[in-house]
């Protein structure tokens, strides 16, 4: 058994034994992350690049951990301290870092396929690490495990996205990773951070009032509102899209039943989510942190088995 | 195809493994078993049963060890992990190991690196239901042994848990 492609460029791509795959692996990982060696020889003669050419923490982290836990050779690559601001061009920076014998590359890019450029033009394995406003693939895993480690399944689970869906890869990569395991997914927000067609394309459901989605959900994944990928008005303040579409501990408490909250993080406490739910014990947001590693380590550790076959 | 241990042997021989065990592990006192998974777990199941049998009332330590990850072969092929839940310390204690089928030793290998992960334990032995000698790749010996037999690398040797019988073919 093994997965079904050499790259994780997007969960489009994945079918749903290779989503069940990566998920059944990651569980072992998670134990391994309770042992009191946290770390296992797996990939041990493989060489990983972490290429972030747009700002992230948890991502990063998350990856570095993920691939030292497997005994990898790491190498850190960030764009604002390299020759991209000498105007090196994407493939010839990775060029370079493949002529030194790479094995895998990981990457972040602010353009819209730009790991999928990369992956037809280079043979190392290549790991999505969330490019532009199309998909983040490992950040729909981590949070699929989560919903299946608290609920105990992803089938039939009613899931809501809320927030802004428009410029969210992390909702697309959801979505697609929902929809293929057999869960009800509800999108939610603003009607200008919805786009017009989703319902059509990606087969969800579409509700522009929170309460309501609230009420039907068994989860709810808060988003950010990502004010760095918004250069027209789609709401008229922060302080409104708040009263509107925050999450807060009042708004809960008035449903009648217990859901459980989710972010991919970082958050805009007092925009999208309030403190009181985001630390209350209803929210898994740091558990999801932690599933992040396991993830990871089962998608790379799958991937490098994947890879050699070729060479 | 050829029976190497017949229900009725396959029995008694899971019997005699536990009371060697037994022998060299009085009170079980400072002593733990851990099941190499998946298949050396049919084993080390029957074993901890007999043992309770034989002492009731005794808790003895039992483990299942994974070894996926620390194989040698990843690169030749991609095995699916199974769980290991070793719910002790095994800092200081006789670990009895267990598997189904000796051969190479590579598996013997691998475990002995991820057991060695939990902890440093006094002894570690190793006790396999069938020891197919003469065919090791790494200088590894089992302390217990249910039947050695001579094969060759095209033959397979397989415990078939369900039928309960042990077969060469």
């Amino acid at each position: 058994m093994q997965l079904s492609t050499r790259n994780l460029l997007g969960i489009k791509d994945l079918s749903s034994s290779d989503i069940s795959l990566i998920l059944q692996t990651a569980e072992q990982f998670k134990e391994v992350l309770q042992r009191p060696v946290k770390k296992v020889p797996s990939l041990r003669d493989v060489t990983i690049v972490n290429l972030f050419y747009e700002n992230s923490t948890r991502t990063r982290f998350s990856f570095e951990l993920a691939e030292k836990r497997l005994s990898a050779d790491v190498i850190n690559f960030s764009a604002s301290a390299s020759s991209v601001s000498k105007g090196e061009t994407l493939l010839d920076t990775v060029n370079n870092i493949l002529s030194m014998k790479v094995d895998m590359v990981v990457m972040r890019h602010s353009a819209s396929g730009a790991p999928h450029f990369l992956a037809k033009h280079i043979p190392a394995a290549i790991v999505n690490a969330g490019d532009g406003i199309n998909e983040h693939p490992t950040q729909a895993l981590l949070d699929a495990f989560s919903i299946k480690e608290k609920i105990g399944k992803l089938e039939g689970t009613k899931v809501a996205i809320i927030g802004d869906i428009m410029h969210s890869r992390v909702a697309q990569s959801n979505i697609y990773l929902l929809k293929k395991m057999g869960a009800d997914v509800t999108v939610c927000g603003p009607p200008t951070l919805i786009p017009k067609y989703i319902k059509e394309a990606l087969d969800v459901k579409v509700n522009y009032n929170l309460k309501e989605t609230l009420q039907w959900c068994d989860v709810a994944n808060v988003l950010r509102i990502q004010l760095e990928r918004q250069n027209q008005v789609l709401f008229s303040s922060l302080r409104e899209y708040s009263l509107a579409y925050g999450i807060n501990k009042k708004l809960l408490d008035s449903l009648q039943k217990n859901i459980v909250i989710m972010h991919p993080g970082p958050m805009n406490r007092g925009v999208e989510i309030d403190s009181d739910v985001a630390d209350s014990n209803q929210s898994i947001i740091l558990q999801q942190v932690e599933n992040g590693v396991a993830v990871r380590m089962a998608v790379l550790y799958l991937l490098a088995g994947r890879s050699s076959e070729s060479n | 195809m050829k029976s190497i241990l017949s229900p009725d042997q396959l029995a008694i021989t899971i019997k005699r493994l536990a009371h060697q065990v037994l022998e060299n592990h009085i009170n079980l006192e400072n002593t733990v078993v851990i099941g190499i998974q998946p298949r050396g777990v049919f084993l080390s199941d029957k074993i901890v049963e007999e043992i309770k049998k034989e002492l009731p009332g005794t808790t003895i330590g039992y483990g299942k060890l994974d070894i996926t990850f620390y194989r040698d072969d990843i690169r030749k092929e991609l095995h699916i992990a199974n769980r290991t839940d070793i719910p002790f310390s095994i800092e200081g204690k006789n670990v009895v190991l267990i598997d189904d089928v000796l051969y190479t030793g590579r598996t013997t290998r691998a475990a002995l690196d991820a057991l060695l992960d939990f902890g440093r334990p006094e002894k570690v032995e190793l006790c396999v239901l069938i020891d197919r000698r003469f065919s090791r790749q790494l200088p590894i010996q089992p302390d217990y042994v249910g039947k050695s037999i001579d094969s060759i690398i095209s033959q397979k040797v397989k415990v078939e848990w369900d039928k309960k019988e042990v077969v060469l073919y």
